[in-house]
């Protein structure tokens, strides 16, 4: 069962894209460690993080986009379950610090200390230990992420209502964070990190790890999301993102797969946080913004929603881009950002991938179709193999349809 | 302590005789006469010094606290060759001369030509109570007041004989009132017997506002026996009336801030509430109203400076064409092509408002714009405990005002009625001969326009900066959806209702905190009443 | 004909929206086996009563009753669903985005939960399921087209081979022929009376020319009541249904 289940995941094209990950996975730290800074091969650090950084940024939209594309929930939220990971994985880092902050305290991060806290709040105890931390950065955005799902996909909240409650939540965060009695550092948040599971976070070594570990979660999560959406659940899904209350008149219970798959994506969206605050450094209350996590929504909508490959393209693409703008044409950046939000929504409403698969397939079957006039005995998509079915017509099967 | 409160007392009394000092024009012709008395300081021991001041203090003419003053703080000197007296202040190697009565520039001295009148602490004593006495006699009633007002906090002692006598002569009641609260501060902070104290308990009690509050407390605090439950029982009785006082003002500050959600939420009610469009860009639409407002008042100010206390007027009608007309080209140009696809209209919305903020951005720089308050636009008023500012108070019937002006246009004019068509029935409307697609066009730029006008009155309580929208789409996007939407009186009570939630939770919670259970509870909230305070029921709401 | 032995029994619903009654002390007993037709003007309440008895509406007052035990009002649509009540909309709705043969994958009887349908491989007897029911709506050779890319007339009849993919007891069939043309509309008939041997069916609808084909017992509905119960031949004598009908 479960290998069946994995083995769906697989097919030519998720299995090119992973290669080239993992490629791009070993080739990038090797060349960063192995080869001579003189060599015109060799990567900068500052460039491995930086794609560390995009990684994570990758996987961040890969999980919006498993709500978005497969299952009609848009949210304006997903930055508050990637923060929240990254909280959890600072909080770890803090402590690791130990007496080595500026007041020298064993026990209290620095800003305790000035705030002239006298003894650990309750809530960061175990994050000395790594797998606790681990554990809490899957915990607490799957636990905020399933209690909100479960109010919200019970009462029918839909479309733009949950879009805008999403935000609203992400917004609250925001506000609470940014209190120092919350006790995660206030506006400035937690940083001057030392060392993960005892290695250097600035070492050339750990950053190249911090890389790897970012190329293999991305890896798995995509297999993951691969095998989810083409599952029969996958099916659902799609069927409650087309026609939500005929989903519910067959039997379904369409709040029970909302809740399933709003809450793994919240968990993923914290292993993105995770691995993103080590790599760039800090994390703060300015994650929450409800800014950042519209801006997701974009970086999938680039790509192409409903595929899973497109959202890790997108964000690529418009953190590369972001990357060159704000270094070049600070002032141009926002600009072309906001272009980008109105380009793709009239222009590209199947993003980058959607339009070039939907122009793919339209091809072959126009190449099928007279294969079949000239006598071919098999018809196009043969009913023994349904599955395989499903999979020729994956392009058109996962274009984007609006929710509503 | 009680020399800060002195100084308190001489700041107060000098601020009130400076003020008075200009007014009275019919004490102008005794000027004159006061100079020789004001001269014969300039010879004389402390002794006689304390005579003359005396002598000042009689003739009740506020003209002379300056030269009082001076002479307490050291600054007044005579001049050696003609023994005039002045007051001075430092100026370079010399002293700059001030006549000591018009106030008036008298030319410079060398260090040596002047000498310095001496005053030591009795003296200063005396001067006090002099001056105290003075402006409690002067002529118009209103310095009066001040100067017993100003006597309450410093609830100095020595004022008392003063204002024993002052309350004597005192004809005015609201005046003589206010002396006498203040001769009860000063007797409480005095040694005098336990039952002038009681009857000073008496009137501060009935008193009742936050000064004779901790006056009181003080007291309580510190006697005892019968002072002390007199005290007590009056400390008790003024917290009674000052809490309904506190929620009457807690009422007040929330449904200023309801108007304020108000007019930001209104527009958005139209476009989204009616139209079902969600436009991100909204809180751009305020914003690019607070910046035409910032505008008129930049031209006001280079040409017709006079024309000032009317910038508002002119903003609004400017503020409403300028993103009235922008909303119609956004829906011509972008919405109208994504009708039906909500999701997508809020992302190029927001992609729009991103640019839109840039834009403003580049051309008025990032920092905040100063936008002035025209003079009926500042003060305030108080109304019993508590404080009504008139920026404030414009703002709520204002928002009052869009809103009625709203209903009207929806209600009551064809524009309206076909408004109200075209979102209940597009394709029945456009077979009667609605031209559609102009009625979604002005109907935005309605919305827009509203949006403009809310930005110039934000523009007179908030910084005028290219963030000003941002910080008000949640909060009009929670009113709008926690009233109901399509529903504009929904509108009006969710604004007012969060606006006053929220201020009667800041007490407790702080403001911040305060913010985010609003949201959690709004929150909440949706997901029980998923369309919201006023919801539409029936088949229609699903389709 | 009393609530035990019926299969679904309505008694005294009431249902009003803003003050609008939509229905209005409605009593209506089906028989097990029996198929139905329901007929009224617009407003009568069809709809409405469609919903309260799949659970998207509840009601104000009154019982509804499913195999003369359940009480459906206090159950949702996917419980409603599951206890074997279909239903069809007016409009047709299928998934566009997916196959014909998704679709009916999607409707076959099977666990509901997201955990099973995770894990869920296809077997052999609900390929030959599917297989049949493409055999009876005659789509066959499009079990690979997108629902989307279907004629309305097609559209129909998947979500009629999804109804009875689900294997209900009762088919709620909201005005099946609408849009069809005559032959269809003819064909449609038939394929419900095949149904009709095995199922219980309620079927709404204006045509009557398509009820009369059915050649069932009617029911009028005028303002959320019945007006009128009997043979088409029946109610159309009936005084006041011919005043509602035409409007005298």
């Amino acid at each position: 069962m479960m290998t069946s289940f994995l083995f769906r995941a697989l097919d030519a094209r998720a299995g090119l894209f992973l290669i080239i990950l993992l490629a791009l996975t070993v080739a990038i730290p090797a060349s960063n460690l192995l080869l001579p800074e003189t060599s015109p091969l060799h990567v900068p650090t500052y460039a491995v993080t930086l794609m560390g950084k995009y990684l994570t940024y990758a996987l961040l939209a890969l999980s919006v986009d498993l709500v978005w594309g497969y299952c009609g929930i848009l949210s304006l939220g997903h930055g508050a379950f990637f923060a929240l990971g990254g909280y959890a994985m600072g909080m770890y880092l803090m402590r690791q610090i130990g007496s080595r902050g500026v007041y020298g305290d064993p026990l209290l991060p620095d800003f305790m200390v000035f705030l002239n806290w006298k003894e650990l709040p309750w809530y960061w105890y175990g994050f000395d230990m790594f797998p606790f931390a681990a554990i809490m950065v899957l915990f607490v955005p799957g636990l905020l992420a399933f209690v909100f799902g479960w109010f919200a996909f019970r009462s029918r909240v839909t479309g733009v209502y949950l879009s805008i409650i999403t935000q609203a939540l992400t917004y609250a965060l925001l506000l609470a964070f940014f209190r120092n009695d919350m006790g995660f550092g206030g506006n400035n948040g937690l940083t001057d990190f030392k060392d993960i599971l005892g290695f250097d976070v600035q070492a050339d070594s750990t950053r190249a790890g911090l890389f790897i570990a970012s190329g293999l979660a991305l890896a798995l999560c995509f297999l993951l999301c691969r095998a989810l959406t083409r599952s029969k659940l996958g099916k659902v899904l799609v069927a409650v993102r087309d026609a939500e209350s005929r989903t519910r008149f067959l039997g379904y219970r369409v709040e029970h797969y909302k809740l399933f798959v709003w809450t793994i994506s919240a968990m993923m969206a914290g292993i993105a946080g995770a691995l993103y605050v080590p790599q760039v450094g800090i994390i703060n209350p300015g994650e929450f913004s409800p800014a950042n996590s519209i801006e997701v929504v974009i970086w999938v909508a680039v790509g192409g929603r409903g595929t899973l490959i497109g959202p890790v393209i997108g964000a690529v693409l418009v953190n590369f881009a972001k990357t060159w703008f704000t270094a070049a044409l600070p002032d141009i950046w926002l600009f072309a950002l906001g272009g980008l939000f109105l380009g793709v929504t009239l222009f590209l409403p199947k993003g980058i991938v959607g339009t070039v698969s939907q122009g793919w397939s339209a091809l072959r079957q126009r190449s099928a179709s007279a294969a079949y006039e000239a006598g071919s005995d098999e018809p196009p998509g043969s009913p023994d193999a349904p599955a395989d079915v499903s999979h020729k017509r994956a392009s058109s099967d996962a274009s984007p349809q609006p929710a509503e | 302590m009680s020399l800060l409160r002195s100084l308190a007392l001489v700041i107060g009394l000098l601020v009130v005789a400076l003020g008075a000092g200009s007014v009275p024009a019919a004490a102008q012709n005794d000027t004159e006469s006061l100079r020789p008395l004001i001269n014969a300081l300039a010879d004389g021991k402390y002794k006689e010094t304390e005579k003359q001041i005396g002598d000042l203090a009689a003739t009740g003419n506020p003209v002379v606290a300056p030269a009082l003053e001076a002479l307490s703080d050291g600054d007044l000197y005579f001049r050696k060759s003609d023994k005039q007296v002045f007051i001075t202040s430092k100026s370079g190697e010399g002293y700059a001369l001030t006549d000591p009565l018009t106030l008036e520039s008298a030319g410079e001295a060398g260090k040596r030509e002047v000498s310095k009148i001496k005053v030591n602490n009795s003296l200063r004593r005396v001067i006090r109570s002099a001056l105290g006495s003075l402006t409690l006699m002067a002529a118009d009633p209103k310095v009066r007041k001040e100067a017993a007002e100003a006597v309450f906090k410093a609830k100095d002692p020595d004022a008392i004989e003063g204002l024993d006598t002052a309350i004597a002569k005192e004809t005015n009641d609201e005046v003589r009132l206010v002396m006498e609260q203040a001769r009860a501060a000063a007797v409480l902070n005095s040694d005098r017997s336990d039952g002038e104290k009681l009857e000073a308990v008496e009137v501060l009690s009935s008193m009742g506002n936050r000064d004779a509050l901790s006056l009181l407390i003080g007291v309580r605090d510190s006697s005892t026996g019968d002072l002390q439950a007199a005290a007590a029982t009056a400390v008790k009785r003024i917290e009674k009336t000052l809490a309904l006082w506190d929620n009457a003002q807690n009422i007040w500050y929330g449904l200023s801030l309801g108007s304020v959600l108000l007019l930001a939420a209104i527009g958005l009610a139209i476009t989204f509430g009616v139209m079902g469009v969600i436009n991100m860009a909204h809180g751009e639409m305020v914003m690019i109203g607070a910046y035409v407002t910032f505008m008129v008042q930049e031209v006001i100010r280079n040409s017709a400076p006079g024309l000032f206390d009317y910038s508002l007027l002119i903003a609004l009608p400017l503020a409403f064409l300028v993103s009235g007309a922008i909303g119609v080209g956004i829906e011509r140009g972008i919405i109208r092509w994504l009708y039906g696809r909500p999701l997508e209209t809020l992302l190029a919305t927001w992609g729009l408002s991103l640019i839109l903020q840039q834009a403003v951005r580049s051309l008025f720089g990032p920092t905040n714009r100063e936008v002035g308050n025209p003079d009926w636009m500042s003060g305030a008023f108080e109304i019993g405990q508590m404080t009504v500012t008139y920026n404030r108070m414009w703002i709520i019937f204002f928002a009052l005002a869009v809103f009625a002006g709203l209903m009207l246009v929806l209600k009551k004019t064809p524009f309206g009625l076909y408004t109200r068509a075209v979102t209940q029935n597009r394709r029945m409307a456009a077979s009667m001969g609605i031209r559609t697609p102009w009625i979604d066009a002005l109907t935005f730029g309605l919305g827009s326009g509203i949006a403009g006008i809310a930005g110039v009155a934000l523009s007179q309580i908030d910084n005028v900066s290219p963030n000003l929208g941002q910080g008000y789409i949640i909060d009009s996007f929670m009113v709008v959806v926690f009233g109901g939407v399509g529903n504009l009186w929904g509108t009006l009570v969710g604004a007012m209702t969060l606006g006053v939630v929220n201020k009667f939770l800041e007490p407790y919670a702080g403001a911040v905190l305060g913010k985010i259970f609003v949201l959690v509870f709004i929150i909440l909230f949706i997901q029980k009443r998923p369309r919201g305070l006023f919801a539409l029921k029936g088949r229609a709401v699903e389709a | 004909m009393s609530r035990q032995t019926s299969l679904l029994y309505l008694d005294g619903v009431s249902v009003s929206f803003d003050g609008f009654k939509a229905l209005n002390d409605l009593s209506l007993v089906i028989a097990e086996g029996e198929m139905r037709a329901i007929i009224g003007p617009n407003g009568a309440g069809k709809t409405t009563m469609m919903d309260v008895i799949t659970g998207k509406t509840r009601p104000d007052t009154g019982e509804v009753y499913f195999n003369g035990v359940v009480d459906l009002t206090g159950e949702d649509e996917a419980a409603i669903a599951e206890l074997g009540i279909g239903r069809k909309f007016q409009k047709p709705t299928v998934f566009e985005s997916h196959t014909v043969w998704d679709n009916l994958e999607l409707a076959l009887k099977a666990p509901r939960g997201p955990f099973a349908t995770l894990f869920h491989v296809i077997s052999g007897g609900e390929k030959k399921r599917i297989e049949d029911l493409l055999e009876l709506i005659r789509l066959g050779d499009k079990r690979n087209e997108l629902a989307a890319n279907l004629s309305h007339g097609q559209k129909q009849w998947l979500e009629i081979g999804m109804l009875l993919a689900q294997d209900p007891k009762l088919l709620l069939v909201d005005e099946p022929a609408a849009g069809m043309t005559d032959a269809e509309t003819a064909e449609t008939a038939e394929l419900l009376k095949d149904i009709a041997q095995t199922h219980s069916v309620v079927v709404v609808e204006h045509d009557m020319t398509f009820v009369r084909s059915l050649g069932v017992k009617v029911t009028v509905l005028h303002e959320g009541s019945v007006l009128a119960e009997g043979s088409l031949d029946h109610v159309s004598a009936d005084e006041r249904v011919v005043e509602v009908y035409l409007g005298r």
